[in-house]
């Protein structure tokens, strides 16, 4: 056992589009009874690649050899046929059936199965008959999977639902297996579980496949790893002879120079405190834990992380758009020496936060409200007579979303399906521009003429390619719709900036248009969070970057001073001492270079 | 494997999605339709019936529907009472809010109208009982309205099949009602005084202004206020919504209170204006009389559109109240109506198919011999999404 090949592909190329290749010229193979892990960053094809083998994609050039022979996968019926199992991220189960019957589901009745008409064998082989659930049970008590299988899925965790999919796959014969990140749902225990399920058909000559992007899990598992990276394949490795340092290496590449144009941040100020905030999901796992930050007026803070490490949740979390969310985020809005406005604060507020000594006159004098008339103290706060000693500081844990926004905190997230977070895909882009604002004013009609003059300046300024302004938002190219978007958030004169995956989908020249507007916000002082997948734009970009791993902060570092490498390691396991650096040791940094 | 050899054959037909589908094409698709349908309708009649032919269907059509001014009258006055029902129902459908209850939201007013002038006419002054009934008309319709919207936004249960039941409880309260004001009559209550018909011959005006009115304050509405504005951003972007802070479920009730009032004034004029009688018995006869449902394909065949919802509840309406002279004249029954509509209704409905999706055969040539197999079903369409 061992040396035969399983599966062994050839020159796999597989492109959508004209644009993506998502797999490049790939050789790999698998080994009968072993266990290979995939890994690669998002994005790196370890996806694709596995869904060529399963059946779902077919492969523009390159071929597939299962067991010494060249296969052709067309459908999962091929791949079932030459037993080939995968179990997806997303479960394909019914949940109102046993997990008994969800297995046997689609089974064929064999030919020669029991006597009299065929209509009678039919009954008694899909309703009556309980043996091919004790053949069943015995699978499972072979693998000693410790599930009770007369149980209805929508009572299982989703553990067991997976433990459900796996013995499909093997009770329908599978012995080359295909898990797709089978550890991204599950609890450190159940994993271990998992693996030692995995282990124990591996030494039943079991091959199998496990993508996943966590290091610690392909040391512990694996046989061998194959790292892509952009859609090559880097390297095949024995697990026993590599370190997660080369594996981290090999998986992110060398650094590339991009040439974003990056200032020092010009004394930069703390602007949203975030302490202790956790995230807890609807499905009630924890998916930020205990997370601690502080983003500073002027600069651009990357937040780095393997996708669905919690960068979402948390800056849902920020923006007040998580209902599960606990912790504390303090918000420094930067006051003082501005007029105080009726905008934010009523009269009656504005006295009592007088009293507190919180604002003084443009002469420097303290503002003393007790001995003036009300409509003096309005004509004052509307002269812009009446400034704030110091920043403004709130706490946001009981602000709605909304007033949050008012506040000045913008997220622009983008995920892949922007036209669904923040824009409205069969509405005009000058309607599209009113989102933010339309509430303004106490007309019960809207007003589209702002609108309509943000629209042909983010039109014109961006370079936004659109017939008109009147075009809906959803008929414009990726990019487009990207630059819509982000313009509209800056338009708004934000202080705090939260982009997330801003330029993912777009171009070269539309993602420097994006760097640059960021920048350009960094200049004036505004507090940028730049969610980001590419590490050699974070780099590059960003003043400090916080990595993310499984919800956790797993530290806070110098972008000007970090290499790739370390951040890499630090996105696939928080060490033992968390480094965080803060802006304290940036401005002595700045003083030292300046 | 001997199944990956296997050649994937092209299924007989296929559809493909027509894009940028320009509005001239659209229409010409339209009115296309609209000619079929009347043409349909026709031959239909013709093999029913000996006594109709071509030119009396055409003759009998028309005067039906324009043949004097009485008769236009009463074409226009019930366009506008199908209009306004289609403009109350609307703003839920363009939030996505699935509001089928239209039926039951105006027969609450109807019956609200009714109860109020049942008990207190001649008790008290003329005006009073009209002012009175028109306020209990819209208050019951809200709330009938409202109920299903706070139970969508509170536990976010299924609308369409709340309004839909919704709907039943509402004639069978009416029922009750008027099995309690005469017990031995014949299931319908009529008003001699105390509505607004008894006061003078305005009815007409009274109806058809208040469905221009209606139109254009829908239209405005919807176009260029505040809530119309938020009302499509939740209905085409929820997450969009969440993420500018709209609230989404003060946008319900509420779109779902304006509906109500709509409705309401819809039951009120029906009863104290048009028929100055209220009906509703338990085998679904309603002075609502199933408008509240035809009022849904009408919003739906314009887009949601309020000056297009003229145009269509306008071809509804002449198709009815033409083909109920073409019936009476053959002696054809009372059911010959609705049939037509029927007809009507399928051309129409089939349309927004035609604009919206390309069908292709498979073409005929290369036939191997083993591929004589019988030939696939034809493939589903695609749910469209309404727009």
């Amino acid at each position: 056992m061992g040396n035969q090949l399983a599966i062994e592909l050839v020159g796999i190329t597989k492109a959508f589009g004209t644009k993506v290749v998502a797999n490049k010229n790939v050789n790999m193979d698998l080994r009968e009874g072993e266990i290979l892990s995939i890994l690669g960053e998002n994005g790196s094809g370890k996806t694709t690649l596995m869904n060529m083998i399963a059946g779902i994609y077919t492969p523009d050039s390159g071929k597939i050899i299962v067991r010494g022979e060249e296969a052709v996968i067309k459908s999962p019926i091929d791949a079932f046929n030459l037993h080939i199992g995968m179990i997806h991220q997303h479960f394909k189960l019914v949940d109102l059936f046993t997990a008994a019957d969800n297995i046997l589901l689609g089974e064929r009745m064999p030919d020669d199965y029991g006597k009299g008409p065929k209509f009678f064998r039919w009954i008694k082989f899909n309703h009556l008959s309980r043996d091919r659930v004790k053949k069943l049970q015995s699978t499972v008590d072979q693998y000693g999977f410790g599930i009770d299988l007369s149980r209805k899925i929508y009572d299982m965790s989703v553990s067991e639902k997976q433990t459900v999919e796996i013995i499909k796959v093997l009770y329908r014969g599978a012995d080359i297996l295909i898990l797709d990140e089978p550890t991204a749902v599950l609890t450190p225990q159940e994993i271990d579980k998992l693996f030692a399920v995995l282990r124990k058909m591996r030494d039943e000559g079991k091959s199998i496949i496990i993508i996943t992007h966590k290091l610690n899990e392909v040391m512990a598992i694996s046989d061998r790893v194959c790292v892509l990276r952009k859609g090559e394949h880097i390297a095949t490795v024995e697990t026993a002879k590599t370190t997660e340092k080369e594996l981290t290496d090999m998986m992110v590449g060398q650094k590339i120079d991009l040439n974003i144009n990056r200032e020092l941040p010009d004394n930069p100020k703390p602007r949203l405190l975030i302490r202790d905030m956790s995230v807890v999901n609807k499905e009630g796992r924890t998916v930020v834990n205990k997370v601690s930050f502080d983003v500073c007026g002027g600069e651009i803070l990357g937040i780095a992380g393997i996708s669905g490490n919690g960068q979402k949740e948390l800056l849902e979390g920020i923006a007040g758009l998580q209902p599960k969310a606990s912790g504390d985020v303090i918000f420094h809005n930067p006051k003082r020496d501005r007029p105080v406005t009726f905008y934010h604060h009523d009269l009656k507020k504005i006295k009592a936060m007088a009293a507190e000594g919180r604002f003084h006159y443009p002469n420097g004098e303290r503002v003393d409200l007790t001995n003036i008339k009300n409509k003096e103290i309005i004509r004052l706060v509307e002269d812009e007579q009446i400034l704030f000693y110091e920043d403004e500081i709130i706490d946001l844990k009981d602000k709605s979303p909304r007033e949050i926004q008012e506040l000045g905190i913008k997220l622009s997230f983008v995920p892949e399906d922007r036209l669904n977070m923040g824009l409205v895909g069969s509405m005009s882009i000058v309607d599209n521009m009113m989102l933010r604002s339309y509430r303004k004013g106490n007309s019960v009609f809207v007003n589209r003429k702002r609108p309509k003059q943000l629209a042909d300046d983010i039109i014109r300024d961006l370079e936004v390619v659109t017939p008109n302004d009147m075009v809906p938002v959803r008929r414009l190219s990726g990019g487009n719709v990207q630059k819509v978007l982000v313009g509209r958030e800056i338009a708004s004169s934000p202080k705090v900036l939260m982009a997330a995956y801003p330029v993912r989908g777009l171009d070269i020249n539309s993602s420097y248009t994006i760097y640059n507007l960021l920048n350009s916000q960094k200049q004036r002082n505004v507090a940028v969070v730049y969610v980001g997948e590419d590490l050699d734009v974070l780099l590059a970009l960003c003043d400090r970057i916080l990595v993310l791993c499984g919800g956790q902060v797993s530290g806070i570092v110098d972008a000007r001073k970090v290499t790739k490498e370390e951040v890499g390691l630090l996105m696939t396991k928080v060490p033992d001492k968390i480094q965080n650096y803060t802006y304290e040791e940036m401005q002595e940094k700045g003083e030292d270079n300046g | 494997m001997d199944n990956n050899s296997k050649h994937v054959r092209e299924p007989l037909v296929h559809l493909t999605r027509r894009l940028n589908v320009s509005a001239r094409f659209a229409w010409l698709i339209r009115i296309g339709a609209f000619v079929l349908s009347i043409l349909v309708c026709c031959l239909v009649s013709c093999l029913l019936s000996g006594k109709v032919s071509f030119g009396f269907f055409f003759k009998h059509l028309f005067e039906g529907a324009f043949g004097s001014g009485m008769l236009v009258r009463a074409l226009l006055r019930d366009l506008s009472i199908l209009l306004l029902l289609a403009l109350a129902v609307t703003p839920c459908f363009e939030m996505r809010y699935w509001n089928i209850g239209g039926e039951g939201q105006a027969m609450m007013g109807a019956f609200g109208c009714a109860l109020i002038v049942s008990y207190t006419s001649g008790k008290m002054p003329v005006w009073g009982t009209i002012v009175l009934s028109f306020v209990t008309a819209l208050v019951m319709a809200v709330i009938w309205a409202v109920i299903p919207a706070l139970f969508k936004a509170k536990w976010n249960t299924n609308e369409t099949l709340l309004t839909l039941m919704f709907n039943y409880i509402a004639i069978c309260l009416g029922a009750y009602l008027i099995k309690k004001v005469v017990p031995m009559g014949t299931g319908i209550l009529n008003f001699d005084s105390g509505t607004l018909s008894s006061l003078g011959s305005g009815d007409f005006w009274i109806i058809v202004s208040a469905a221009v009115v209606m139109t254009v304050v829908m239209f405005v509405y919807q176009k260029y206020s505040k809530h119309g504005y938020e009302i499509s951003v939740v209905g085409e972007a929820p997450n969009t919504a969440r993420y500018v802070g709209i609230n989404t479920k003060r946008v319900v009730v509420r779109t779902l209170f304006l509906c109500g009032l709509i409705s309401g004034l819809v039951g009120f004029l029906l009863v104290s204006v048009k028929d100055a009688s209220f009906l509703s018995d338990s085998t679904m006869q309603s002075t609502v009389a199933g408008r509240g449902f035809t009022a849904v394909l009408i919003s739906w065949l314009a887009h949601f559109h309020p000056l297009a919802m003229v145009l269509t509840s306008f071809l509804v309406v002449f198709i009815t109240r033409g083909a109920t002279q073409v019936g009476n004249m053959a002696r054809l029954g009372n059911s010959y109506a609705g049939m037509m509509v029927g007809i009507f209704f399928f051309f129409i409905i089939a349309t927004e198919f035609f604009i919206n999706f390309k069908i292709h055969f498979r073409p005929k040539a290369e036939k191997k011999p083993h591929e004589t197999a019988p030939t696939e079903p034809e493939q589903k369409p695609v749910a469209r999404d309404p727009e």
